[in-house]
């Protein structure tokens, strides 16, 4: 039976660049609202 | 190789060394780009003064007119993800992906020529229906890829997913808003060119997911996972085909649940910036209600994320018991908040409730397979989506209608949400209800190792269960 062998195939650069691709628009974009949702505060 | 055979299920089995940790960000990709759909109110404005540029002329759409493109939209994503469930399934998610991408930007082009024509049924078939048909594919697409990559935690994996959907909208509306900035001229508004953007850039994100995704290999499962080899409770070790999983009384009572939960958050979320204004009147200012709005996105996007994950420790019928009674207490408090003038109780309650709306989202794909089997739970899920279709009518039409009932009989409009509050918490109390009747699903509906049914696109039975 195959089981996964992490790290081989899929270099830790494909990860970061993955992960990057997706992750720096949605946490700009989060912070974005953040910083809009303050003004509840204010 | 061509394009269509390299679209095919077969090609994307994921070859050995291949990290399932690369799955999460292509479901990613086409999440946060389908997930446009909440910020799509952001056109609504400006799609009204096309002609009259600076204000609406006669001859401009009216916001009525321009409603019924996101609710034609979030009607296909019903659809769509009911009637190509099984072909997503059985076709493989880069394909579904693909297709998924080229409806997208597909809607977008159309849309576009829609508004440069000015002929608003060219809007409605564009982003209408060709979007809501990638909305619904798109949507289900990654689903039982996730769940299949991680047997051990199916909650976490889809919640990654679905979180994406809800931050799709804080991505898409700063960026929409730049853009029609940026190509809006003193005689011209930019939205017809805006959405050929949002349509390209839309386009190379999903299709870089699609050539990410890969599906385990036959036999797979994570490094020192030990699959249980008998049913435990609720989750089975069998497969439902898709079309008896709609014979059996378990599919019907999430079904149900999913529209409860659904319905007491989608109504809410609509109203939420005049509802805190008319319940504090000046305590919560117009700018403040805005925050407020953003605030409770960040919850609704994060409670997916955490309630999915929680629920592979405590369990999803577990979960959806929280959802109920925890929602129940919170809708019964809000009047009382507002009887109060407690703002922070106001805004605590319903961000909490908001989390719950998302989480069930979430939790609802690992619910499916912990009853029905990985096989066929991405068709099983789509089938279930026309739940949210349906609440996305009654839950706004409950608040808004009881709210204007209310007002015109004298009721002030501080206290004239408190009747819905209680009809909400009504709703969650008949969840509670169809959660608690949730049962093991009966053998007879399990599909046999000679199921014909089971020699389709999808390969052995033992491979399906990987």
């Amino acid at each position: 039976m195959a089981t996964a062998n992490q790290g081989q195939g899929t270099t830790t650069l494909q990860l970061v660049l993955a992960w990057g691709f997706v992750g720096i628009p949605l946490v700009l974009g989060v912070l974005q609202t953040l910083v809009n949702s303050m003004k509840l505060f204010h | 190789m061509s394009l269509l055979s390299f679209l095919d299920r077969s090609h994307t089995i994921a070859k050995p060394g291949f990290s399932r940790w690369m799955v999460p960000p292509a479901a990613l990709c086409v999440h946060l780009c389908i997930g446009q759909a909440y910020a799509y109110s952001v056109f609504n404005l400006p799609m009204t003064k096309l002609i009259g540029i600076g204000q609406s002329a006669p001859g401009d759409w009216k916001l009525t007119q321009l409603g019924w493109i996101f609710s034609i939209a979030i009607f296909f994503l019903g659809v769509s993800s009911a009637v190509f469930g099984r072909w997503v399934e059985e076709g493989g998610p880069r394909k579904a992906m693909f297709t998924a991408a080229l409806c997208w930007a597909g809607g977008f082009f159309i849309s576009a020529i829609g508004v440069y024509a000015h002929m608003l049924w060219l809007i409605y078939l564009g982003y209408g229906v060709l979007g809501g048909i990638a909305l619904g594919i798109g949507y289900i697409s990654p689903v039982s890829t996730l769940i299949k990559w991680f047997p051990d935690r199916p909650g976490m994996a889809t919640g990654m997913a679905i979180m994406g959907f809800g931050g799709g909208a804080f991505i898409a509306s700063p960026l929409s808003v730049w853009l029609m900035s940026k190509f809006t001229t003193a005689t011209h508004i930019g939205v017809a060119e805006t959405f050929i953007v949002l349509g390209i850039v839309y386009f190379f994100f999903m299709i870089v997911g699609s050539i990410i995704v890969r599906v385990p290999a036959p036999g797979w499962k994570p490094e020192g996972y030990v699959a249980p080899t008998q049913s435990v409770g609720l989750i089975t070790r069998n497969d439902v085909f898709v079309y008896d999983a709609l014979k059996t009384p378990q599919f019907w009572l999430i079904w149900w649940i999913l529209c409860l939960n659904v319905t007491a958050g989608i109504g809410v979320l609509g109203q939420a910036s005049a509802m805190s204004q008319e319940m504090f009147p000046g305590q919560i200012t117009p700018v403040a209600a805005a925050g407020f709005v953003g605030l409770m996105s960040l919850f609704n996007m994060g409670g997916r994320f955490f309630w999915a994950s929680t629920s592979d420790y405590i369990g999803r019928r577990n979960t959806y018991f929280v959802f109920m009674v925890l929602g129940f207490v919170l809708y019964c408090l809000v009047p009382h908040t507002g009887s109060i003038g407690s703002v922070v109780g106001f805004v605590c309650a319903f961000l909490v409730i908001i989390s719950m709306y998302g989480g069930g989202f979430s939790t609802v794909p690992a619910y499916l397979r912990d009853m029905f089997g990985t096989r066929y739970v991405g068709a099983i899920h789509g089938l279930l989506l026309t739940a949210w279709s349906m609440a996305g009518i009654f839950g706004p039409v409950l608040v808004n209608y009881i709210r204007e009932y209310n007002v015109t009989h004298g009721v002030p409009k501080a206290q004239a949400y408190n009747t819905t509050m209680y009809i909400m918490a009504g709703l969650l109390v008949i969840g509670f209800i169809c959660n608690y009747f949730v049962k093991a699903v009966a053998e007879r509906y399990h599909m046999k190792a000679n199921d014909p049914r089971a020699h389709d696109a999808l390969g052995s039975p033992a491979a399906a269960r990987a």
